[in-house]
């Protein structure tokens, strides 16, 4: 599309991958975001089911093809796609739900780790209040981890996925590096 | 030295031997040892010197409620001051040393406060050392805390890590005693999440310090069975090494885990400990009872031991602390002892009753209705003296004496929530008040079942209350005695000093001192002798001494009262309340787009909240910050800078209201922006007060960005939220901040549009691309971008914004092609001088405390719509005509210096408050006028343009002449950003 | 402290921003109000020993404000709602 050459929110040009002990921390630089808010009044039930956009209920993740989404707010939630194909998240999204959403590009302000490990309860007791191994999948939840506000979803028992702010990436990926160097 | 006073027996892995040292000597253990049950068993008594007195002292306890044996672990950075040798576990290597000691434990040259202890009795601080006034800080103290004081602290940084960490579970249990192992069991075999927390290294409480048989087998061996059934548990936790520290609101509790405590060294990334925040519906404190002491002469000589230490000596450690042994108690319990001690061959040479019919133990001398009245042995117990029921004394030989005046349930926990423990005579002792935390449940002897048969019982039936169960695990047979006791607070016997919290060194007398000068309250009583403070926070002295008050004043020990109890249980070292947020590691940073090209330039970088923003740029050859920071400004303005601004908050707002939204959270207007056009906009809070400002662009017919200060990016959103949710919920708004979305540079300078023209793919022009417009836009062939033509600098300047990820790519890209330009960036320091040559307010005049009149920009205050902080902003004292205003000041000479908080006085007038008429909110070095220029709030500033004043500044000596300007000290008509 | 969220559950009070009192949802209408209204509104309160409803912020999680009532002698949280919803109950509109 253009001539400008993406750094990651690491500050590198691939995708980081770390091993600690049993626990991979994946950085994904290939995932759009976008939030979408229905306006006062819309349900956006019938243009997402007909879009295919998973709008799920409260503290909950839904995947699907291409799009898939979890609930962040009353009424608001974030919409993924791969970032190949839906770079332009927020115009494909915009087309799906016309005025009756407030849709905004987000893939940027966010860094996205994926953790696998075996069991990643012991590494994510280290780091944030969410009872990692007593919710569900497909819980999604906001968290707080190292101070800094993060989006947390489980996938299963060993996976999961982290939303954290982009410009804190290096810190985060501190604490995960140090929080799974203790634990595991 | 050999281990002289090793028993056979005990729960210890004699296979394997750990070498330690104390006081550079060097001595021998076995794994399974504390450092006390090693240095006894290596004969080794004295382990301290008390706190006030220099008194000799030894363990009297064999857990945390340890009074006198405060060691320092360790060496270098990880010396750890303060701990009881009686829970500290024995490693390979162990180096310890004792404390408050000078040059030696066993001659001690501050022992003369001993000989001198009539002028050191209660209250002896607030008496003596009161004048004069000025002696306290320089004097007194530095003497006090040098003689009287606990370890010494290391100077070096903490080498180790600690964690925190989150639990959660259905039951928490407090302790892994009969009732709390009967309680987990009890839960953990329904298969429910269970936490099982004890600070001992090896979980069984009581059970392995005794002889007590459970369901037919040793209860040592009982314990450990359950033990190992709840490990096998997936749903149960064990956390031995793990004291919790306090009841917390809404059913959380704190614990500490001492992971590597018993480790020379961490394993590499390993913790030293961890804080661990509890989160539990349920929670059971099974933490047992601890033994108090019998206060007489002399009471405090190392050997002389709680009877029940004794016991765990003995019966656990496989040591025995004498070779002849007495035992002084007023119950059955400190029978015990004597049994037990007698049976691992231990020479038990009297047990003195002091209650008259109390059972008799056959083959021992049995001394009934008597009382320990003195102690002899300086350095160590060598002979007590007695005084049998017909009022002979009789001096008797022993090397220990194990005393039991009775057991007190750790209530501790119960008290968080302040509910206040209650007495019961039936065992002599406070037991849990009846509003304890809620859903928190006492078992076992912390809610004063002393048998082993009522702790079992009372483990299993609260945790089926806890669980709502209706059934659970059959009981094991275990002994169930009755308590027979018959309180002695403390010997009536001369004038000698008898201990009641050896810690503190308060004695009976310092009790019968708080008492006659009126401190008879409990609360008086402990902040008057001290009595109950510092490390074991009284566990075994506090009843003891309320007690003793209690008969001096007549009154019942329940009309007298107990102080309760607040967390943590036992201290904590201030490494776990850290965890990781120390050094570098305080708080975690924020990086802007430009961060690695700046870093590779040599950037000085400032921390603006957790953002690391540029702060200059160093060419070579730059010695001197502002050689770079003039560079940069003469640059911008003579051609074209760039500054990452992607700090300052971008909040999106949308919604067919998000016109009307804006007009009532900003002053001015922004429903009737056109689209593609921006507007400075500025917010008030609700009492007038100016809360933020930044531009606003409209982006669309119902999509408007906002931006904010980057220091209030937070709080604007929380405030936005707050307007959109609280006050007006039918409004169709919504939000969601981008800050992060978006790497945005300034560029400015009378180049900053031909630069642009290298990057944009539109049309720029002034006619196409206006000063205030704002706009979607494409760079480098089609990136999406946006553009907004607003001005901080006074420069024509624009605001591009690419997605995050090509921020970095699009400054390189902007330098290289617009290399012809002698493009330069620049950093916060020329950001503020451009800023203030331009008279825009910020961080110093955007203070809190100041209105938009004061700004001079109270015309921006629309009346004709409603807005948050309109209605106050027009209170009397904030519209005084001769209130502040914000001018700008000069130096009178050219060469005088300003200074930031600088006020502004008449010429002539005296420093003093009452001829205060201002001061110099922000200052910099103008290059472009050559000389120090400022902004300030001066009263009626509007209409003292052209005066003369003085600057002056009482801190750094300046008194400087100074005229009054307009704040717009450069391109005052602003031709140059609409050019 | 635990405040159980209306729509999310039982919540650690780390993850709020206090503000105070919850009478500050019911602003005057600045057209129509004068400096005395608003001056009761932002300033006057009642300081109560026992039960209080105030308003959170849930910051560090769905961004919603709530009405929380607690009781300020024992702690107790006896009831949580939405502020939102307590805001249209007390007919607070556009």
């Amino acid at each position: 599309m253009a001539s400008l050459q993406a750094m990651t929110a690491l500050g590198a040009r691939e995708a980081a991958m770390v091993t600690v002990g049993s626990v991979t921390i994946a950085e994904r630089v290939d995932v759009a975001l976008a939030s979408v808010a229905a306006r006062r009044g819309h349900d956006l039930q019938p243009a997402a089911n007909a879009a295919g956009v998973p709008l799920p209920g409260p503290a909950r993740y839904q995947s699907g093809t291409p799009y898939s989404g979890f609930w962040v707010a009353p009424d608001m939630w974030f919409v993924e796609a791969p970032f190949a194909t839906h770079e332009l998240i927020a115009d494909h999204l915009k087309a799906a739900f016309g005025a009756a959403a407030s849709i905004t590009e987000q893939t940027d302000a966010w860094v996205v780790f994926d953790l696998a490990a075996p069991d990643l309860a012991p590494l994510m007791e280290r780091l944030c209040n969410v009872d990692f191994a007593g919710v569900s999948d497909g819980h999604a939840t906001r968290t707080v981890i190292e101070h800094l506000g993060c989006y947390l979803v489980r996938q299963s028992r060993g996976n999961l996925r982290l939303y954290g702010p982009r410009s804190s990436a290096q810190s985060l990926l501190h604490a995960l590096e140090a929080a799974a160097l203790s634990a595991c | 030295m050999s281990q002289s006073h090793r028993i056979p027996g005990g729960q210890i892995d004699r296979t394997k031997t750990f070498r330690f040292t104390f006081d550079g000597l060097p001595y021998t253990g076995h794994p399974g040892d504390t450092l006390a049950s090693a240095l006894l068993a290596n004969g080794v008594r004295l382990m301290g010197r008390s706190f006030k007195y220099h008194r000799p002292r030894g363990p009297i306890s064999a857990g945390s409620e340890e009074p006198n044996a405060l060691v320092e672990l360790r060496s270098g950075g990880r010396q750890e001051p303060n701990t009881r040798a009686t829970v500290a576990e024995l490693f390979d290597g162990l180096t310890a040393n004792s404390q408050n000691r000078w040059p030696s434990l066993r001659f001690d040259a501050m022992a003369i406060n001993d000989r001198l202890n009539a002028f050191f009795a209660a209250g002896f601080y607030y008496k003596t050392f009161m004048w004069p006034k000025s002696f306290w800080e320089k004097l007194y103290e530095p003497i006090i805390r040098r003689a009287a004081g606990l370890g010494s602290v290391t100077r070096e940084e903490d080498p180790d890590a600690y964690d925190k960490g989150f639990l959660h579970c259905e039951l928490l249990v407090i302790g892994a005693g009969p009732a709390g192992l009967m309680a987990a069991l009890t839960a953990g075999r329904v298969g429910r999440r269970v936490i099982l927390a004890d600070e001992d290294f090896r979980m069984g409480g009581r059970l392995n310090a005794e002889t007590v048989a459970v369901g037919g087998v040793p209860g040592a061996d009982w314990a450990a069975a359950v033990v190992t059934e709840l490990s096998a548990m997936p749903n149960v936790r064990l956390l031995s090494r793990t004291t919790v520290i306090g009841a917390f609101d809404h059913g959380i509790y704190g614990a500490v885990e001492r992971v590597s405590d018993h480790l020379p060294v961490p394993p590499a990334g390993k913790p030293r400990q961890i804080l661990w925040r509890i989160y539990t519906r349920r929670a059971i404190l099974s933490g047992g009872a601890t033994e108090r002491p019998i206060a007489f002469e002399n009471n405090d000589r190392p050997g002389i031991m709680l009877a029940g230490a004794l016991r765990a000596y003995a019966n656990r450690w496989a040591v025995k602390v004498g070779e002849r042994v007495a035992v002084f108690t007023n119950n059955d319990d400190g029978l015990r002892t004597a049994t037990d001690l007698q049976a691992r061959g231990v020479d038990v040479v009297a047990v003195i009753d002091s209650r008259e019919g109390g059972e008799m133990l056959s083959g021992v001398r049995h001394l009934r209705g008597a009382q320990v009245i003195d102690t002899a042995g300086r350095l160590g117990l060598k002979a007590i003296t007695v005084r049998q029921a017909n009022g002979a004394t009789e001096t008797i030989a022993v090397d220990a004496l194990g005393v039991s005046g009775g057991w007190n349930p750790n209530v501790n926990i119960h008290s968080h929530h302040r509910s206040r423990p209650v007495w019961d005579a039936g065992i002599a002792a406070f037991i849990p008040g009846p509003e304890g935390p809620p859903g928190l449940l006492v078992a076992g002897a912390a809610a004063g079942l002393l048998s082993t048969h009522a702790a079992l019982r009372s483990g299993r039936d609260a945790a089926l209350a806890a669980l709502e169960l209706t059934s659970g695990p059959d009981l094991p047979e275990a002994e169930d005695a009755p308590v027979r006791i018959t309180p002695l607070w403390h010997v009536s016997h001369g004038k000698g000093r008898a201990w009641i919290d050896q810690q503190n060194d308060v004695t009976v007398k310092d009790v019968k001192l708080a008492k006659q000068e009126n401190f008879t309250s409990v609360e008086h009583l402990k902040r008057y002798t001290t009595l109950g403070m510092a490390t074991d926070q009284g566990k075994t002295g506090n009843v003891i001494g309320l007690a003793i008050m209690a008969e001096l004043t007549g009154r019942s020990i329940p009309e007298t009262g107990t102080t309760i109890y607040r967390p943590p249980y036992t201290p904590v070292a201030m490494g776990a309340l850290a965890g990781r947020s120390r050094g570098k590691e305080f708080k975690p940073y924020r990086l802007t787009p430009s961060h690695h090209w700046a870093r590779e330039q040599g950037a000085v970088f400032v921390e603006v909240g957790n953002w690391l923003r540029t702060q200059w740029v160093p060419k070579p050859g730059e010695t001197e910050w502002r050689q770079s920071v003039d560079r940069e400004v003469l640059a911008t303005r003579r051609s074209v800078g760039i500054c990452d601004v992607t700090t300052l908050g971008k909040i999106d707002i949308q919604g067919t209201d998000a016109g009307a939204f804006l007009d009532r959270v900003y002053a001015n207007t922004f429903s009737t922006l056109p689209v593609g056009k921006c507007r400075y906009g500025l917010m008030l809070r609700e009492d007038g007060i100016v809360f933020d400002d930044g531009t606003t662009a409209r982006m669309g017919e119902h999509e408007y960005v906002m931006t904010t200060t980057t220091a209030n990016a937070v709080t604007v959103f929380r405030h936005l939220e707050f307007c959109r949710q609280c006050l007006w919920p039918e409004m169709d708004v919504q939000l969601i901040s981008t800050t992060e979305a978006w790497a945005q540079f300034s560029v400015a300078g009378p180049n900053a549009r031909k630069l642009l023209e290298k990057v944009v793919d539109q049309d720029i022009s002034d006619a196409a691309f206006p000063y205030m417009g704002a706009g979607n836009i494409t760079v480098c062939g089609g990136l999406r971008a946006r553009l907004f033509r607003i001005s901080f600098s006074g420069e024509l300047a624009y605001e591009i914004a690419v997605p995050t990820r090509y921020g970095d790519a699009l400054l390189r890209e902007m330098l290289a092609r617009g290399a012809e330009f002698d493009p330069v960036v620049y950093g916060t320091e020329a950001l503020g001088v451009m800023r203030v040559e331009k008279g825009h307010v910020a961080g110093g005049e955007l203070n809190g405390q100041s209105t938009a009149l004061n700004m001079g920009l109270g015309k921006m205050v629309s009346r004709k719509k409603d807005s948050i902080g309109m209605v106050l902003s027009q209170r009397e004292g904030l519209t005084d005509p001769d209130g502040y205003r914000l001018v700008g000041v000069k130096p009178v000479d050219p060469n005088g210096k300003l200074t930031a908080g600088s006020h502004f006085l008449e010429k002539g007038a005296a420093a003093v408050a009452a001829n205060d008429g201002g001061w110099l909110t922000s200052k910099v070095y103008s290059p472009h006028l050559g000389h120090d220029i400022a902004l300030g709030y001066l009263k009626a500033g509007d209409r003292k343009i052209g005066q003369r004043m003085r600057a002056v500044n009482l801190l750094t000596g300046q008194d400087t002449e100074v005229e009054i300007v307009s704040p717009h000290f450069f391109d005052p008509e602003g031709e140059r950003l609409r050019g | 402290m635990i405040i159980h969220h209306p729509i999310l559950g039982p919540r650690d009070a780390q993850e709020f921003v206090y503000l105070g009192d919850a009478s500050l949802i019911d602003r005057p209408d600045g057209m129509t109000a004068g400096i005395e209204e608003f001056h009761e509104y932002l300033y006057q309160r009642t300081n109560p020993a026992g039960e209080h409803r105030e308003l959170w912020y849930h910051e560090q999680g769905d961004r919603s404000w709530l009405v929380v009532t607690r009781n300020t002698v024992t702690h107790e949280i006896t009831k949580v709602e939405l502020a939102r919803d307590v805001a249209r109950s007390r007919g607070r509109s556009k």
